[in-house]
């Protein structure tokens, strides 16, 4: 049986606990309702891309000229991984699980004889996956300290990978990220980015019928359109990210909150229990103290 | 019939509305969208959206580049930044295209590739001074 004092110690450090991860949950709900504003505005960018680029997309798909990054360079053997994960811990399974993942896929890959290159956007995926994975490391990008993720953010990756693409270095490229879907759950995602995913074919839009004009030509939009519509991607998968971080964290941080709870619940128990024994023997001694007189 | 606008960044949607005729700066010049107009995909120059109602301008947007889908009864653009012209920071707008234009006399004496988008950023800023002033 530990002392009464090591007892009121522990029941106090796990009481400070409670208040730092209620302190967390409370602070990651507020941040999940910003990230997920900040992912609803990017939708409608989103939609109109996609519906343009899939008018685009249908018109030069045959022609051999067809940018890379639309089509693939035609191989299929170094395949980019960018690894989308949280800078800061904490959150559950939410980064293991993209590291998980993305192991498993370089190994999978690399089973059937394709090239691997991993991109790392986050400190803890980068950390996980340098374990194993070091020599495949083309990059690595931390947004630590950064208050919300820019749009700018995600051009900067998407220029990266073309500027690899048109170097020939890589041939494919698919992004790994928790794709959020409720504050409970988070489902990771592999989405090809290159080649572009085929585009939904939505039945014929308000143009009636008459198919689009094109100023300056196809390709010319094409190769400007291509990187936006990537880094748009890229973003997407960023906000998706940011919010599953702070729904994993808010879960997280509930459950320690409430096992934090029933320790204390506990603790209190056995101290009560222990203080109660104590008074018992003391009556006891006092008592058969008195009767041996 | 109004044609139905619509403006947005990346970031959010910037403006969702009818107007009666939109100016959008196409890429090989100015274009007006009025409604039944040909359907046509553009990419955007830096410049000035112009919103008409009758023939007076009653909103004027700068914008950066970007795209713009023109159909019958619609006329969005993706723009990759849009700022209203009143709102424009003349001192922001000159350092742009003072930055801009060192880019661009670095990158045309390398004579790379990047000296087009260089050139675009140039011609972008001083649609931006234009604009301010």
């Amino acid at each position: 049986m530990p002392s009464l004092k090591a007892l009121r110690l522990r029941i106090n450090s796990v009481k400070s606990t409670q208040k730092i991860t209620s302190a967390m949950k409370m602070v990651a709900a507020s941040k999940l309702r910003r990230a997920q504003q900040q992912a609803e505005a990017a939708r409608p960018y989103a939609e109109r891309m996609e519906r343009m680029l899939g008018a685009l997309a249908t018109s030069v798909a045959n022609s051999p000229t067809a940018p890379a990054l639309l089509v693939g360079t035609g191989k299929d053997q170094v395949h980019l991984l960018i690894a989308v994960t949280a800078d800061r811990g904490l959150a559950g399974a939410f980064n293991t699980n993209i590291g998980r993942a993305t192991r498993t896929l370089a190994r999978k890959l690399e089973a059937e004889g394709k090239t691997v290159k991993i991109l790392a956007v986050g400190r803890k995926g980068r950390d996980y996956l340098k374990r194993e994975l070091a020599s495949r490391f083309v990059g690595e990008i931390s947004y630590a300290g950064k208050r919300r993720i820019d749009f700018g953010d995600a051009q900067e990756i998407g220029n990266r990978v073309t500027a690899m693409l048109a170097a020939g270095e890589i041939d494919r490229a698919t992004i790994v990220y928790n794709r959020f879907q409720s504050v409970i759950a988070q489902i990771v995602t592999e989405q090809q980015v290159i080649p572009a995913p085929p585009p939904v074919v939505t039945e014929a839009s308000d143009t009636g019928g008459a198919s689009y004009d094109y100023e300056p030509d196809e390709e010319t939009i094409l190769t400007r359109l291509l990187p936006q519509a990537l880094a748009i991607q890229v973003y997407r998968a960023l906000l998706e990210s940011a919010a599953g971080e702070h729904g994993a964290r808010m879960s997280a941080m509930d459950n320690a909150t409430r096992n934090a709870g029933d320790m204390i619940k506990r603790l209190s128990q056995n101290y009560n229990r222990a203080r109660q024994a104590n008074i018992t023997r003391e009556l006891i001694e006092i008592i058969s103290g008195a009767e041996a007189l | 019939m109004p044609v139905a606008l619509e403006i947005v960044s990346p970031e959010k949607l910037l403006l969702s509305r009818s107007v009666e005729m939109v100016v959008i700066p196409a890429a090989e010049g100015d274009m007006g969208v009025l409604a039944g107009h040909t359907p046509m995909i553009v990419t955007l120059r830096g410049g000035t959206i112009d919103l008409y109602e009758g023939d007076r301008v009653t909103d004027r947007l700068y914008v950066a580049g970007g795209f713009a889908e023109v159909t019958p009864t619609r006329c969005t653009v993706l723009a990759n930044e849009a700022v209203p012209v009143g709102e424009i920071d003349r001192g922001a707008a000159d350092k742009r295209l003072a930055d801009a234009e060192a880019a661009y006399a670095t990158e045309s004496k390398n004579g790379t590739a990047a000296e087009d988008v260089a050139l675009d950023r140039v011609q972008a800023a001083r649609a931006m001074v234009a604009a301010a002033a």
